[in-house]
């Protein structure tokens, strides 16, 4: 997994709340067995018409935002769902960090899993900072001190992050290579159970 | 110290702690469908990886299926030929059982689940499919989980949790005639939102809730997620149990008094904790409806389309104005003036073989409104048998109802069953997302009675008034 430690760009804004998984990425595009490339699809139906011609009125599209990393958005962004694809088509839209005052909980989840950053701030702040990105500015997030930044202005904000998740996402780690070091306690576990819900064992 | 239904089922499961909060959990139960796995299984291949417990993991395909009969031999959607295909590989390659899409026992994951025996209280069940939470129906904690948990599980049989907070959602006393289990979640999800249980783990409870049947209990933990919550679960009681007894994959005889010994445990103590509490009253749930593309923009039969210029929160005056832009809906319409060009019946919210039977007492001996679509989609082969076995296939079929084959069908559109731009559907499912069931098209989510009703008449109707 890619590191994540501080981060640089312009950031985007997205305002709208309760942004559901199906408007990151439509179902059509769900029938893919890879990871790779579902930023063709990132919120097709609102850049899209009936046509499937470009008809997009997203601020976000608007020149000035090309290359953004950073996306601020509204509410409850990413409900729905469990779909990875949609943290999957952020990625590879490039957007690496999102900042939101609430995040649904399975899609909070899928973005660690992929060095995704999502930043969980109070709303006034959130708000501030989607002013910000509405008028055009870089923005500075840096991991190790928790902080997001404005360039050109005094606005600096803390935010709280697990120290699990924190530690992974600085060193680009493995989820799966650190549970394997768990295996004696997996396999512990197993052996108790197996006395303690024998009818779980029992082969079929 | 006394312990709540949840607290018990994730205490009975942690591994280890890792720090910080985080718990290693064991995992039961793991059910794989199409969509969701393949790149799961990917980085199984890539990192030299095999599967823990094929054992414990239960793959179906439900998604992407066509529920045409004609259309299931052979999947005319390249891409989704390709991702069914892939899961019937990954499935023998890594020794998984795996009811492919000719096997009767296919259906929608999380209805196949309880209906084979394999969902039970006291366990830990995970899908990638943010409707595991339905499982919880069983005193169960079971919840959905991204791609990349699903390799985890795959290749550990745990998962790295961060432990939720509990809150308790009662309904006291008794649901009126004709008002379902679908009305009450719905209700639920009116009053408290769709991010009402973000962070939580809901608890079902109240006598309105042990009152209904497993299924309908189904259909309410099913919608969990919908009010934001990744689980929702109910107390084991004798329904439970009976439900459980015979299936194929329950405890055996050998091992079934130890087994239920057990799951009567999994209740909640008389004076565990909850970290939110939230009361309804049953006899004041009407049959409900939603007007706009968030399943918290609910009202109910008797109501109207609300107008955003009431709102005083600007933020959300905003999304309703946008929500009644899309559904194509004034302010203040009366629900039951809205027309329907289609209608769903299924789904794993009301796919089942209860809500079929309720569904065609409405139906029986009427006919579809002409020039108005329907469907039934039965949420599994075996459900599809036995309600033909109880002749409601001829029901629908004679009302001018298609009779299909199990899958997700138009729940989620990603085969060919879909709206058309701008068609406005009456549908049994739980989402009613811009463009879920269909670019453009519009939702408008109720309990399976209603969809009959709405069928019949080609507008939303009470029930009642047909029965
Ligand atoms: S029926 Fe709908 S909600 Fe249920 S699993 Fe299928 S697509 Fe998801």
């Amino acid at each position: 997994m890619q590191k994540f430690t501080t981060l640089r760009s312009i950031a985007a804004p997205f305002a709208r709340d309760h942004v559901d998984t199906d408007m990151i990425i439509p179902k059509q595009f769900l029938t893919t067995v890879s990871r790779k490339g579902l930023g063709a699809g990132l919120f097709y139906d609102l850049r899209y018409d009936d046509k499937g011609a470009w008809n997009s009125s997203l601020l976000l599209d608007k020149k000035v935002y090309k290359g953004a990393a950073i996306l601020v958005v509204g509410d409850n962004f990413g409900c729905g769902s469990s779909r990875e694809h949609a943290p999957w088509a952020l990625l590879d839209a490039g957007y690496r960090c999102l900042i939101g005052a609430g995040f649904a909980d399975i899609f909070y989840n899928n973005c660690f899993k992929n060095g995704m950053l999502p930043i969980v701030l109070p709303k006034q702040q959130v708000g501030q900072l989607m002013q910000a990105a509405e008028a055009v500015a870089y923005m500075t997030v840096d991991l190790p001190q928790q902080t997001v930044s404005v360039e050109g202005t005094q606005q600096v904000f803390s935010f709280d992050i697990d120290e699990t998740r924190k530690r992974a996402l600085l060193e680009g780690l493995d989820d799966i290579a650190m549970t394997l070091k768990e295996e004696d306690s997996i396999r512990a576990f197993e052996e108790r159970d197996r006395t303690q819900r024998p009818w779980l064992w029992a082969s079929p | 110290m006394a312990k709540t239904l949840f607290d018990k089922v994730w205490d009975s499961h942690v591994v280890t702690s890792l720090g910080d909060g985080v718990d290693l959990l064991y995992i039961d139960k793991h059910l794989v469908h199409e969509v969701t796995s393949p790149q799961a299984f990917s980085g199984l291949r890539e990192n030299g990886r095999g599967v823990r417990r094929a054992d414990a993991t239960l793959a179906v395909c439900d998604h992407a299926v066509p529920t045409r009969r004609q259309g299931r031999a052979h999947i005319a959607d390249e891409q989704a030929r390709l991702q069914v295909a892939a899961l019937a590989q990954n499935c023998r390659d890594f020794s998984i059982t795996h009811f492919g899409i000719d096997d009767v026992r296919q259906g929608i994951v999380h209805v196949i689940g309880p209906e084979q025996g394999l969902t039970q209280p006291g366990m830990t069940i995970v899908c990638g499919d943010s409707h595991t939470s339905t499982h919880g129906a069983f005193g169960a904690l079971a919840f959905g989980i991204g791609t990349s948990e699903v390799e985890h599980v795959l290749s550990t049989q745990t998962l790295r949790q961060k432990r939720p907070q509990s809150m308790r959602i009662s309904v006291n006393g008794r649901l009126a005639e004709h008002v379902t289990a679908k009305d009450m979640i719905l209700a639920i999800i009116g009053t408290i939102g769709t991010a009402g249980g973000t962070g939580y783990v809901i608890e079902y409870s109240g006598d309105a809730v042990h009152a209904l049947s497993m299924s309908g209990r189904m259909s309410m933990c099913n919608m969990s997620i919908e009010a934001g919550a990744r689980a929702g679960l109910i107390a084991v009681d004798d329904a439970t149990i009976q439900w459980l007894k015979g299936r194929p994959l329950a405890p055996s005889k050998e091992h079934w008094q130890q087994a239920v010994h057990h799951w009567q445990s999994y209740v909640s103590d008389d004076d565990a904790h909850f970290h939110k509490e939230v009361t309804l009253q049953a006899e004041r749930i009407e049959p409900q409806v939603t007007w706009g593309t968030s399943p918290q923009d609910v009202t109910h039969v008797g109501g109207f389309v609300p107008d955003p210029k009431q709102e005083e929160d600007p933020a959300r005056r905003q999304s309703m104005e946008q929500a009644l832009t899309y559904m194509g809906l004034l302010p203040k319409t009366k629900i039951v003036d809205i027309a329907i060009d289609h209608v769903f019946i299924g789904s794993c919210t009301n796919g089942r073989l209860e809500d079929l039977r309720a569904a065609s007492t409405v139906i029986k001996g009427r006919k579809v409104k002409d020039g108005l679509k329907a469907m039934v989609v039965p949420g599994s082969g075996l459900v599809k048998q036995e309600a033909e076995r109880e002749g409601l296939d001829q029901i629908f079929k004679e009302a001018g109802f298609e009779w299909r084959e199990a899958g997700c069908s138009m729940c989620l559109a990603m085969n060919d069953d879909r709206l058309n731009p701008r068609e406005r559907c009456a549908s049994t499912s739980n989402r009613n997302f811009e463009g879920r069931q269909g670019r453009f098209g519009r939702t408008h989510l109720l309990s399976p009675q209603m969809a009959a009703a709405a069928a019949v008449t080609g507008h939303i109707t009470d029930v009642r008034e047909l029965l």
